[in-house]
């Protein structure tokens, strides 16, 4: 046990507090994440998250590459959602290098990215629920969607999860009219899906009595705690990086912002829900849209890139939040410094204050709507 | 010998008499019932738990339970990077199951380090301190790569013979079944592999400089 | 969104606001145009302060808090200098030469943080934090107590680059084990041969 433990004074009289370490092999499936909790009774007293187990030096060995050969990389970061990490980095990139994108190459990563999110919003709540006990179920219906947007990824680049899809500047390889044709007909079953899989248990008792009201996150701790994604905007904040930074070409799209008003459990799931009727809607209208055209800027050096010496920072929202790449060039073909903003990793800051006074059972179901991944909190 | 008693086999059995050998049976009532340990490191726990799912279904080969409890599971599917940080635990966990045991490695990452093999704080490979016995290969490998696996065990464990001196691990009471569990050093890990465990095979083609 | 004001103008308000800061424009050689401002480290959290609390700035929210590692580095000058030369028939002239001369620029540690404003809009504004040297000064200020964002990004800096922030909550290792002496991210690390060379016979 590390010392930090044994400087707080106990609530309750010496013996009375329980400690017990959650993790990091746990039934819950959010991977290898533990937390110190101190219990008194069933109520939680202290929370302490300890990660690191999956640190896999991500920022380390990037620095020892070409910029290219941090892409496949990038797909290791938020392993579910491979397409959005690949964004965020060819886009840091792009705004370190000056490079520009194409008008079709920008329409099919909108689609990629859109995809992605719905995919990993229904695997969340999919989780979460089974978390909550509705064992296997709610997890086997996301996943069947999932498998769906998976063979489109695999018949576009090739993997299902690992895509390694984008370049500085576009993409790697262009997509078919029978491609699009199939997204269609997928993307036109969605709200079907979505309505489904909402009424599954949307207005369960247990859900409802378990979730609303549990782990609320105030709206100024929130925006101090630099939490963002649909857990900020299950707070209230209006504060969605499509918008604000209008980056790609997201400003042609017509889609609202869904927002919370009590910052519980049952806000951030229904966020995800609301999220993902948002995204098959940018669907619709991008699928009707895309042009014909180049995907990538032939000129663009992609093996030998060496931006000028400098620094950019590039964010994006994926699914689980502000993902961020800040990168400084020192003129060679290797970053100098590579840095991810892990949305994960910063949406943990506020567990501990989200747990307090709950119960021990709830402590898991805070942490499945906070959508983890152990990839991008450790990298 | 052996084809004679096939076809006297397959003789009873089509006039509805069936035969079998001890070590058969007891060999398909393991093979068919291996539970797995619920044990995802990283992005190959995800298409872990895609086998497990409708589309793919682990269950039909009778890994119908994955057990969170090591006290109750057969496997343990180490999917995912194995970082110094975590292999202590993984070797914990893998003392703590039962005898019989089996370990598959699936994934570059935990056959030996996988893309991140340069990296500080990754262990190259979990067969540096527990014995691995399927290895899958990918990054991360199909869904149907890790039944083929299981498949593949399924074939080992079939192929296990009662007595002998070839028995597997739980019938020899000279083999150890608990391995050292390493430490954090301030460098590294201590000791930074297990030599009764890392490259100890003979007739291993690979050979081991100091 | 509404656009900030340029970072000269900013520099100019935190000096105003903030007596004895003195502040440094660092420009940022990319297109993305990302200049950032270089604090002194007495007076960084008050200017954090101004920067969050400022009704036209607003800039309450930390998105990121890097640690970079410089390394020492060698400048090397010509330098123009008289010196006696010998000259024709014996004689010694003074002549002026040009002479390489070299310095040792020391190294630092920086920490890097960049600021949004949820409520305005707008961001990046990009602070630099630079420790005096690599060995024993390398104690910067936290800016955990003015954005929470920065309690776990400070500690992965601690950890990685051995950055001390002092006026942090809780400054422990947060990915590495806490046993663990060396500073893995900083350029001169050197990881331990855990790997021996593996030959494969025919």
């Amino acid at each position: 046990m590390s010392t930090y433990m044994a400087e707080i004074d106990p609530i309750a009289g010496p013996g009375e507090i329980m400690e017990v370490s959650m993790g990091p092999h746990h039934p819950s499936t959010h991977g290898v994440f533990r937390m110190d909790v101190r219990l008194d009774g069933e109520k939680v007293v202290r929370l302490k998250p300890v990660f690191g187990y999956l640190h896999r030096n991500h920022e380390k060995i990037a620095e020892h590459g070409a910029w290219l050969a941090a892409i496949p990389y990038t797909d290791r970061l938020d392993y579910l959602c491979s397409m959005t990490n690949n964004w965020g980095y060819v886009l840091a990139v792009e705004k370190l290098a000056g490079i520009q994108v194409p008008e079709r190459a920008e329409y099919i990563r909108i689609i990629v990215a859109e995809l992605t999110r719905f995919q990993n919003h229904a695997g969340l709540v999919g989780f979460l629920l089974q978390d909550m006990g509705a064992s296997g179920t709610p997890l086997m219906y996301a996943f069947r969607e999932r498998e769906k947007v998976l063979d489109l990824f695999e018949s576009l680049s090739g993997a299902r999860m690992m895509c390694n899809y984008m370049r500085f500047g576009g993409l790697r390889v262009d997509c078919t009219p029978a491609w699009l044709d199939e997204v269609r007909h997928l993307v036109s079953r969605l709200p079907r899906f979505i309505d489904e899989f909402e009424n599954l248990l949307r207005a369960n008792e247990i859900l409802m009595a378990r979730t609303q009201g549990t782990g609320v996150l105030p709206r100024d701790l929130a925006i101090n705690a630099g939490v963002t994604g649909p857990m900020l905007r299950a707070s209230g904040v209006n504060y969605d990086i499509r918008k604000v930074d209008k980056y790609g070409i997201y400003d042609r799209f017509n889609f609202r912002v869904p927002l919370g008003d009590h910052g519980d459990v049952y806000d951030r799931y229904m966020m995800r829900i609301l999220e993902m009727r948002e995204s098959v809607k940018i669907l619709e209208q991008a699928l009707r849209d895309i042009p014909a055209g180049p995907i990538i800027d032939p000129k663009v050096r992609l093996r030998g890139l060496r931006p000028k010496a400098g620094e950019a920072y590039g964010r994006i929202e994926s699914p689980k939040g502000e993902l961020g790449f800040y990168l400084i060039s020192n003129g060679t073909g290797d970053p100098y410094r590579y840095r991810v903003r892990p949305p994960s990793m910063i949406n943990l800051t506020i567990l501990e204050d989200m747990c307090l006074g709950q119960n021990i059972a709830d402590v898991v179901i805070i942490l499945g709507s906070v959508d983890i991944v152990l990839g991008e909190v450790d990298r | 010998m052996e084809q004679n008693l096939k076809e006297l086999k397959i003789e009873l059995s089509k006039n509805g008499i069936f035969t079998t050998t001890l070590e058969e049976l007891y060999n398909w009532g393991r093979k068919n019932s291996v539970w797995p340990l619920t044990f995802g490191l990283a992005c190959c726990a995800i298409e872990m738990i895609a086998t497990t799912m409708a589309r793919y279904d682990l269950a039909r080969f009778g890994a119908e339970v994955f057990r969170p409890s090591p006290r109750q599971a057969d496997l343990i599917i180490v999917s995912g990077t194995v970082t110094k940080k975590m292999a202590p635990q993984v070797v914990r966990l893998y003392n703590q199951m039962p005898e019989p045991k089996y370990v598959i490695a699936m994934g570059a990452c935990a056959i030996s380090g996988g893309p991140f093999r340069d990296g500080y704080n990754v262990l190259k490979g979990i067969d540096r301190y527990i014995p691995v016995d399927v290895h899958i290969p990918g990054c991360p490998p199909r869904p149907e790569a890790l039944i083929h696996a299981f498949m593949t065990l399924q074939k080992k464990i079939e192929e296990q013979s009662l007595s002998g001196a070839d028995r597997p691990r739980h019938l020899d009471a000279d083999l150890p079944s608990e391995f050292p569990v390493p430490s954090f050093g301030e460098h590294g890990l201590e000791p930074p592999n297990n030599p009764d465990v890392f490259f100890n095979e003979p007739g291993n083609p690979l050979k081991v400089i100091q | 969104m509404t656009t900030l004001p340029p970072v000269e103008d900013i520099k100019a308000q935190i000096e105003a606001a903030v007596p004895g800061c003195r502040i440094t424009v660092i420009p940022n050689g990319s297109p993305s145009g990302q200049h950032s401002l270089l604090l002194d480290n007495d007076h960084a959290r008050a200017a954090a302060l101004f920067l969050r609390d400022h009704p036209s700035l607003r800039l309450d929210y930390c998105s990121l808090v890097t640690g970079v590692d410089w390394l020492d580095t060698e400048t090397t000058e010509k330098v123009k200098v008289k010196k006696l030369v010998d000259g024709p028939e014996g004689s010694q002239q003074e002549q002026e030469v040009e002479e390489t001369r070299k310095t040792k620029v020391p190294g630092h540690l920086e920490s890097v943080y960049h600021l949004f404003s949820m409520e305005k809009k707008h961001g990046p504004v990009v602070l630099r934090l630079r420790t005096a040297n690599r060995t024993d000064q390398t104690h910067l200020p936290s800016l955990t107590p003015v954005w929470r964002s920065a309690e776990f990004q400070e500690r992965e800096a601690f950890d990685l680059y051995g950055i001390v922030f002092d006026g942090h909550p809780d400054l422990r290792r947060i990915l590495m084990w806490d046993g663990f002496v060396d500073f893995p991210m900083r350029k001169d690390y050197v990881p331990p041969a855990d790997d021996p060379l593996v030959e494969v016979q025919p």
